[in-house]
């Protein structure tokens, strides 16, 4: 049973995911319909937009979890439903909005989960270096013998991204990352992730906050109503007029003085 | 953590194997310890230690004790290994086997044998009775929580309430209907004993017990995903409603080979996987060797003390378990709380 396998080759170019014409039901509610979007390797792609527009759903999809009643998702040309899950755990790494578990195992046996699609190949041999690097790079391993369940919102969701870091896929699908973490932690979070693109890995990221977003992402796709309103470079997708229409509240969007990176302020009222 | 690993199931086994020779040397005919390993070595050909002295000793140790020890070994063990598989799978340290419905599927299988006076096996009807009722109870449940090619947790658990309740009033309404002996059998079994052990049941159920340990301990890396949530172990590789259904399937057969010859042992399955979590940590692949070890310490004990606490009177094995189990459960309930804030 042991097999060998690496992971497929993709050019720098080529599109590492291609998503086209995906339409996602619910019941008989449509979701998403008619999103058109690719990934190339290399690339960090931020979904955003506001509550209930789909963002959760679309990388649902991308995951497996959810059938597409419409459209095609493509992992290196390969259609999804043609992988086989080991073979997907060994190319993506999922990070969920939340991670609970039910027994109360450290962080370093959770971290060390993340190996698994790896057990039987050679790249088993990597199991502990990948594991004490993912618990350096978000400084859990202070945590590593602590109890999961029992760390605080913001330890979890940490030890949670070392999990899906120590899996050493080529591309890494993380649902709000940063929710639950304080701003130093956003920062370091999204810095990984943008690490991971320079050495030609692909991010997918589902983030609520446009600021990070802006700041660290190659491409923005805004999503609203299920549909994808706008695919592009931060400061093309986030104008001040369309974010205001898509949030429905008058947003402002400011070049930094320094950077130009666009700082996103929603309009308040004075007092 | 491999070093702790080692002593702990050496320290179970070594803890075992003693129990093992005292519970076998004791009771009406005694035999010392010392005799009781004498007289296995001398049957395995080696002539070392002493052999029984008291008389009827030798035939008392082959055909009456031996085959129960060994019985209560497999029965034990199954039950521990099937309630780890249980929790491991439905990621609820609530689970055991009787929540898939294998105890009271078996329950009513016997009892249907015993007032039906079928006797197609001779005496193996029962067991045999017991055996098909837990497989035929744990399918029912299995195949009717299942929607849409998947069956969600909570969903079957509860199934497998309502099976249980239609069960117990099958049970009633057996008891209704037979004679006085009937219903006296039919509440000794539910009661649990090893007091109809031989070797003719040890070997029925002791390679069901070894395929079902063997396969649960061969699985255990991928039961510890589970404890992630089905997404998650799903995006890491594992065909979770493929391991579901399979580790079930194990959980049926270590079930009811542990009950059909002995009846309902409650307790074990619930309580030993916990406490050896405790010591061990939640990793299956010391969690369920452990448990089946465990339970089989547990079960040895238990029979030990159900023969030997009244004179010339047996007390129901089942009725031992749960009395020590059940205060030993809240105890465990009130330490987890006090300690995480409970099971959520």
């Amino acid at each position: 049973m042991r097999r060998t396998r690496t992971l497929p080759q993709v050019g720098p170019v080529e599109a590492r995911l291609r998503v086209d014409r995906l339409g996602v039901h619910r019941g008989d509610r449509p979701i998403l319909s008619d999103v058109t979007f690719s990934v190339a390797a290399g690339e960090l792609l931020a979904l955003v937009g506001p509550n209930g527009a789909g963002k959760s759903t679309l990388l649902g999809a991308i995951c497996g979890d959810l059938p597409p009643a419409d459209g095609d998702i493509e992992f290196a040309g390969r259609p999804l439903a043609r992988w086989a899950p080991v073979e997907l755990g060994r190319l993506r790494a999922v990070l969920p909005q939340r991670t609970t578990m039910s027994f109360p195992f450290t962080v370093g046996e959770v971290v060390a989960m993340g190996r698994a699609p790896w057990a039987g190949t050679r790249h088993a041999a990597e199991d502990d270096d990948a594991v004490d690097e993912a618990l350096r790079l978000t400084g859990m391993r202070p945590f590593t013998g602590r109890v999961f369940s029992a760390l605080s919102g913001g330890e979890q969701a940490r030890a949670a991204l070392a999990r899906v870091l120590a899996q050493r896929t080529p591309m890494l699908l993380l649902d709000e990352p940063t929710a639950a973490l304080d701003l130093h932690h956003q920062e370091l979070v999204l810095t990984l992730a943008r690490e991971r693109t320079r050495q030609g890995g692909t991010v997918v990221v589902v983030l609520h906050d446009l600021g990070l977003a802006a700041a660290y992402a190659d491409r923005i796709a805004l999503l609203a109503g299920g549909r994808l309103v706008a695919d592009g470079p931060p400061t093309e997708v986030l104008t001040a007029d369309r974010l205001s229409a898509v949030y429905q509240h008058e947003i402002e969007v400011l070049p930094h003085p320094r950077t130009g990176v666009p700082l996103v302020v929603p309009v308040r009222p004075p007092g | 953590m491999r070093m702790r690993r080692t002593a702990l199931l050496v320290g179970l086994g070594v803890t075992l194997v003693l129990l093992c020779l005292v519970a076998a040397g004791t009771g009406q005919v005694r035999v010392p310890p010392a005799e009781v390993l004498g007289s296995i070595l001398h049957r395995v050909g080696l002539d070392v230690g002493p052999l029984p002295s008291a008389p009827h000793g030798e035939s008392a140790l082959w055909v009456v004790r031996f085959p129960r020890v060994v019985l209560a070994v497999v029965v034990g063990a199954a039950l521990g290994c099937a309630g780890a598989l249980m929790q491991g799978v439905f990621g609820n340290p609530l689970a055991e086997p009787g929540v898939i419905g294998v105890s009271a599927g078996a329950a009513v299988g016997a009892a249907s044998v015993i007032v039906t006076g079928a006797a197609a096996l001779g005496g193996w009807t029962v067991a045999a009775g017991a055996f098909l009722g837990g497989l035929a109870a744990t399918g029912l449940v299995y195949s009717m929580s299942r929607a849409g090619g998947r069956t969600e947790v909570v969903t079957l658990v509860l199934t497998g309430i309502a099976v249980n309740a239609v069960a117990g009033a099958l049970i009633g309404l057996l008891m209704f209907f037979g004679d006085t002996d009937a219903v006296r059998a039919i509440a000794f079994w539910q009661l649990g004993s090893l007091a109809q052990a031989n070797w003719a049941a040890v070997g029925i159920t002791a390679p069901c017990a070894a395929v079902g340990v063997g396969i649960a301990v061969a699985t255990a890396r991928r039961l510890d995903l589970l404890a992630l949530g089905d997404r998650s172990a799903g995006h890491l590789g594992v065909r979770v409603e493929r391991l579901r259904l399979r580790m079930i399937v194990v959980t049926a057969l270590l079930g009811a080979a542990a009950v059909a010859f002995t009846g309902v042992i409650s307790f074990v399955g619930l309580v030993v996987p916990h406490l050896v979590r405790m010591v061990a940590g939640p990793g299956h692949r010391l969690l369920l060797p452990a448990s089946a070890l465990g339970g089989a310490i547990v079960v040895v004990a238990g029979d030990l003390a159900a023969r030997t606490l009244v004179d010339y009177q047996e007390l129901p094995l089942g009725v031992l378990t749960a009395v020590v189990g059940g205060p030993c459960f809240f105890w465990l309930l009130r330490r987890t709380r006090a300690r995480a804030g409970g099971w959520g």
